[in-house]
Order: C-alpha cells, then sequence, then structure tokens
C-alpha cells in the first residue's frame, strides 16, 4: 500500500483511497501520474497500463452492488486475544492501532445486496488491516457467511487480499482452515454456488484453504497468488525466480484459475455467472 | 546416541557411563554396580529433565534425529503394513507415505509424513517436506479408504509443505486446499496424530480428523518459532520467546480444546524407546477408534465439521 501511504501524508484520519480531490497519483507500475478523481473514476486501475491498484471492501462493495446500496452483516465482530500474544508488542493493542488507523473492525466485512438484480452476499478483505490476516473473526465471518448464503441459497462470493493466517493467534488461526472448509463443505452439498476471487496478494492460509476451493476461481489481472511468499521460495531454493511467477496470468496457465477478469469487467462476469446457474 | 543442546547433563553422564563399560568389558575390574548406580543416575537425570521441558526444548525432541516416523509406526503398531505409492496424477512424493495395514486385525489406511534416518534418506525424503502430489497421494489413499469402508490413521510429522517453485507450479495451495475440504466429508473415521512437528498448512493438510492428538514431545501451530521470531522480532533470535508465544505444545493446545489428547512417550522422550512409544500408540488407536464403531457416515462428518466449526475466539461489540 506504499502508494497510498505516501499520498495521503497529514490525512492519516482518512481512510485508504479517500484522497483529497486534485491529488495526482503515481502508478506504482508504469510510473504514470493519474488524476486522482479519473483514477477513482477507473476503478483504481491505471488507464495507460491496467495495473490493478490495490483497494479494500468498501470500493469492491460500491464496485459490485446495485446503486452501492448493501446490508454489512456480523459488522460486530472483533478479535480477542485467546494466547495474550506478545510479540514486541501486546496483539491487542495491534489489533487498536488497525481499528483506529483502519476505521474496520478487522480484515474483512461481509455484506448481501444484489448484483445486476441477483441477490449475491459477498465477503471481502481489507489488506490495511494486519495484512489482511486471517484469524478468528475472519474464519468466524466467512462461517458466518456460508451458512446465510445457505440458508438463503444465495450464491456467495468471497474477495481475497490476504497475507495468510493471523501469526498472533498462532494454532486458533491455523483451524480456521478447517472451520472455513467446513462450513463452504455445506454450502457446496447445498448445491450453492461459491465464487472466488483472488486479488493482489492472496497467499498462505487463504489460499490453501477456501480461496483455491471456489466453483470459480477469478483473479484480477497481476494479483500475487501463491502457497508460500517468493521470497520464502527465493531463499529455499537459492536461485532467482522467473519472471511472472505465481502471477494471476501464471496459475491461469498452470490450470488452477477459471478466468482472470479486468476490475471494469467484475460485475459483469459476476452477473453473467449467477444469471448461467440460475436459469 | 544423539544428545540435543539441553542434554548435556545427560550426555555427560551417558559418555562417563560409556567408560565405564568399556572397562568392565575388557573384563579386569568389576565396575557393575557402579555402572548400575550411573544408570539409575542417568534414567533419574533425564526423566527430571523430561518433566520441566520449555515449549522450545519441546520442538528439539520433536525434531530429534532419532525420533520414530510413519513407516516405523506402520510396522510397529499394526501388522500386514502393505506401502503403497503414487498420486496417479505426476509421480511418488517421497515425502508422505501410506498404505493398508492391520491394527489389532482390523485393516486401517495409514497416510504419514516421513523423513529420512540418515543424511541420505533426508534428502530422498525432502525433509519431510511434500510436494502437492504428496498431498494428491494422500488424498487418494484417503477416499480408497473410504470406498472399502476402512478407518484411516494419519501421521504428522513436517516442517512444512515444501515452498518450492515446482510445488507452486503444481498448485501446494490447491492440494491443501483440496484435502482439508475432503478429509472433512469423509464417510470413514479419521485420526490424526503429531507425532514430531506440526507445521502450518503442510500439517493440517492431512490433519482434519474426528480426534487429533498429540505426542507429548511435539508442536502444532501456524508457523515455526524460528519463522514467527524472524517475521514478528525481524531476527532468528527470539525462538524460544516465538515458542511460548505461540503456545504450540500438546498440554497447551489441549488447554485451547484446538487437539482432542495427549499421547504421552517414554520416559526420555519417543526417540529413547521407539518399540515402547510404537506399544502405548497401539493401545491408544485401537481405543480411539473403538469409539466410533457403529457410527454412521453422517455422524461421522456431522461430528467432524461440528468440532472444527467451533475452534475459534472473538468478542462482540
Ligand atoms: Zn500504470
Amino acid at each position: 500500500m506504499a502508494w497510498f501511504r505516501r499520498s495521503t501524508t497529514g490525512v492519516t484520519t482518512q481512510p485508504k483511497l479517500e484522497v483529497p480531490e486534485g491529488l495526482w497519483h503515481k502508478c506504482p507500475s508504469c510510473k504514470a501520474a493519474l488524476l486522482t478523481s479519473e483514477l477513482k473514476d477507473n476503478q483504481y486501475v491505471c488507464s495507460k497500463c491496467n495495473y490493478h491498484l490495490r483497494i479494500g471492501s468498501k470500493e469492491y462493495f460500491e464496485i459490485l452492488f446495485d446503486r452501492q446500496k448493501f446490508l454489512e452483516r456480523d459488522s460486530d465482530l472483533v478479535a480477542a486475544d485467546p494466547l495474550g500474544f506478545v510479540d514486541t508488542k501486546p496483539y491487542l493493542d495491534r489489533v487498536k492501532a488497525a481499528r483506529a488507523k483502519s476505521g474496520l473492525n478487522d480484515a474483512i466485512r461481509t455484506a448481501s445486496g444484489t448484483v445486476e438484480g441477483v441477490e449475491l452476499v459477498v465477503t471481502c478483505m481489507d489488506f490495511d488491516f494486519i495484512g489482511g490476516s486471517m484469524g478468528s473473526v475472519m474464519g468466524e465471518k466467512i462461517a458466518r457467511a456460508a451458512d446465510y448464503a445457505c440458508a438463503t441459497q444465495t450464491p456467495l462470493l468471497i474477495i481475497s487480499k490476504s497475507g495468510g493466517a493471523r501469526m498472533m493467534e498462532a494454532a486458533f488461526s491455523l483451524m480456521q482452515l478447517a472451520k472455513t472448509s467446513a462450513r463452504l463443505s455445506l454450502l457446496a452439498d447445498a448445491g450453492v454456488p461459491y465464487i472466488s476471487l483472488m486479488t493482489d496478494p492472496t497467499t498462505g492460509g487463504v489460499t490453501a484453504s477456501f480461496a483455491m476451493l471456489g466453483d470459480f476461481n477469478l483473479a484480477e489481472p497481476g494479483a500475487l497468488i501463491g502457497f508460500a511468499g517468493p521470497r520464502v521460495i527465493r531463499e529455499t531454493i537459492g536461485k532467482d525466480l522467473p519472471k511472472g511467477f505465481q502471477t494471476s496470468e501464471f496459475l491461469l496457465e498452470h490450470g488452477f484459475l477459471d478466468k482472470i477478469v479486468d476490475r471494469k469487467d467484475l460485475r459483469k462476469t459476476i452477473a453473467q455467472i449467477l444469471r448461467l446457474l440460475k436459469d | 546416541m544423539h544428545f540435543l543442546e539441553f542434554e548435556k547433563p545427560i550426555q555427560e553422564l551417558h559418555e562417563e557411563l560409556q567408560r565405564l563399560k568399556g572397562i568392565h568389558a575388557k573384563g579386569k575390574t568389576d565396575l557393575s554396580s557402579a555402572i548400575n548406580e550411573l544408570e539409575d543416575k542417568f534414567t533419574a537425570e533425564r526423566n527430571i529433565l523430561y518433566s520441566r521441558l520449555t515449549g522450545w526444548q519441546r520442538v528439539q525432541v520433536s525434531r530429534h534425529p532419532e525420533r520414530p516416523y510413519t513407516l516405523f509406526y506402520a510396522e510397529n503398531t499394526c501388522t500386514d503394513f502393505l506401502e503403497i505409492h503414487g498420486d496417479r496424477v505426476f509421480r511418488d512424493d517421497k515425502a508422505i507415505v501410506g498404505g493398508f495395514a492391520r491394527l489389532d486385525g482390523k485393516t486401517v489406511m495409514i497416510i504419514g509424513h516421513q523423513k529420512g534416518i540418515n543424511t541420505k534418506m533426508r534428502q530422498y525424503r525432502n525433509f519431510g517436506m511434500a510436494n502437492p502430489e504428496g498431498y494428491r497421494k494422500a488424498l487418494r489413499l484417503m477416499k480408497m479408504a473410504e470406498k472399502f469402508g476402512k478407518p484411516i490413521i494419519t501421521f504428522i510429522d513436517t516442517p512444512g509443505a515444501y515452498p518450492g517453485l515446482e510445488a507452486e507450479e503444481r498448485g501446494q495451495a490447491e492440494a491443501i486446499a483440496r484435502n482439508i475440504q475432503e478429509m472433512m466429508r469423509l464417510k470413514v473415521p479419521v485420526i490424526c496424530l503429531i507425532v514430531g512437528e506440526g507445521a502450518s498448512g503442510g500439517a493440517i493438510g492431512i490433519g482434519v480428523g474426528n480426534m487429533v492428538y498429540m505426542l507429548e514431545n511435539t508442536w502444532y501451530s501456524v508457523i515455526s518459532p524460528e519463522s514467527c521470531s524472524s517475521i514478528l522480532w525481524r531476527n532468528w533470535d527470539h525462538k524460544e520467546q516465538a515458542a511460548e508465544a505461540l503456545q504450540l505444545t500438546a498440554d497447551k493446545m489441549k488447554g485451547h480444546g484446538l487437539i482432542d489428547g495427549i499421547i504421552p512417550e517414554p520416559p526420555g522422550g519417543a526417540h529413547s524407546d521407539p518399540k515402547a512409544m510404537a506399544d502405548i500408540l497401539r493401545r491408544h488407536l485401537i481405543s480411539a477408534l473403538s469409539k466410533f464403531e457403529g457410527w454412521s457416515p453422517s455422524q461421522l462428518v456431522t461430528s467432524r465439521i461440528e468440532k472444527f466449526s467451533s475452534m475459534g475466539i472473538f468478542q462482540t461489540i
């Protein structure tokens, strides 16, 4: 999120993308200077090189839902501290700081609404909140989203953007891989569609559980998607990684994605899938 | 005999014991009473040492090079072990082994990580770090066990799924994710045992069971203490602190309700008496499996789903 921090110096109370009008953004990829207002109109995609800037749940909900209207669900869940975890600072202090800085309660939000008239439950991660890490709150919110989707026979979309499991919840976070899979398997048994959208970055425990298990596995262009992080792999094999390794395009080529979807086509594509499965 | 860093005090006793035995064996001096005394002392000191292991020390014991691995347990808790190979897609992963065997006369499917017993074999087994084909082989074996109505026992001992270039190409994440979900729905009893290292996705990729047990000197967590130290403290020096913070030992995991039970190891750890360890394990497995006799497939699946669904602690505002 370096591009964002640079541009919001001095306006730290504003959550991420709400940058003042008139400011210029430098595209992190092609370095082109882009007008913030135009960038927003273009759904935070660089008009010069199609680089997809990182956005959060607020922006995805606005992009997806009809008339930008949706009902947020389970927003009252916040992290506890099952282990009394302290590294260089106490876990709950980190959570507190992340909540204050981002205005979010954890790294994931759930909402329900319609996309081109079709009902959809969306649960979307926020990388700004401790790296989009998965702890007990994320596990519970995904479980509840799956349960709600199951009970109402509404398709589920999970938008992933995460560094993986939240270390400060140790084995509790590891067990969320199993917990989310458990509830998604009930959704699968009920024949309700589940679409997974992987965005930059999706790695670790999130990829090794629900993100890879969609009926449809979609990804934004150029996203980093993998099990292990590139640094760990480089250190393990002692070689530089090939260009394009672990990108969406790489995963599509190796058979792990159904489709790469440009952000401008996201709403349309989701609606197309939902209608194809419905009719 | 390999001694760990914290075993220095008993290593000295052991060396002295070997020296006395050497002299005694030459037949000129009868040192049997001194030897007996020293042996008792060694056992007593070792038992004291092992009665108060720290988290980090248990991590070291879990990695002891003489600790028994899956193939040893398959041969020594069961009879008639028939190893079978391959994922039917790409190749046979040497870091995960499996096959049918007979436990107390009844057929079970054994699946587990396998580490090597010497330098050459450690490399051959990729240090117990499986590639996607290992997880897919495990799933193939589990589905076969399900088809024939045989219970599944998994032995978990891995420093992690292999973080390699080809592992990513072949979908390490997908393979683990698929296993977790498919294990959740298996229609036969599944018992999982952490017998050494239980590192993250690589462990839970064969770790979704009706019962999950940890041996006394093992660890199970989302990350190794070393990696945790390097990420959170930005250096490798806080591994002991990280091991405590992660609460990765069997007693802590049981306390948090994340595992179903702890299996005691022989005095001095599993490596000090592998046969005794296998005996304990066999008795334990027979009794664990007997609990599920007469359970219907849906009872087995539902109870597994409910167990993992209940894991997680959060608050509401
Ligand atoms: Zn650009």
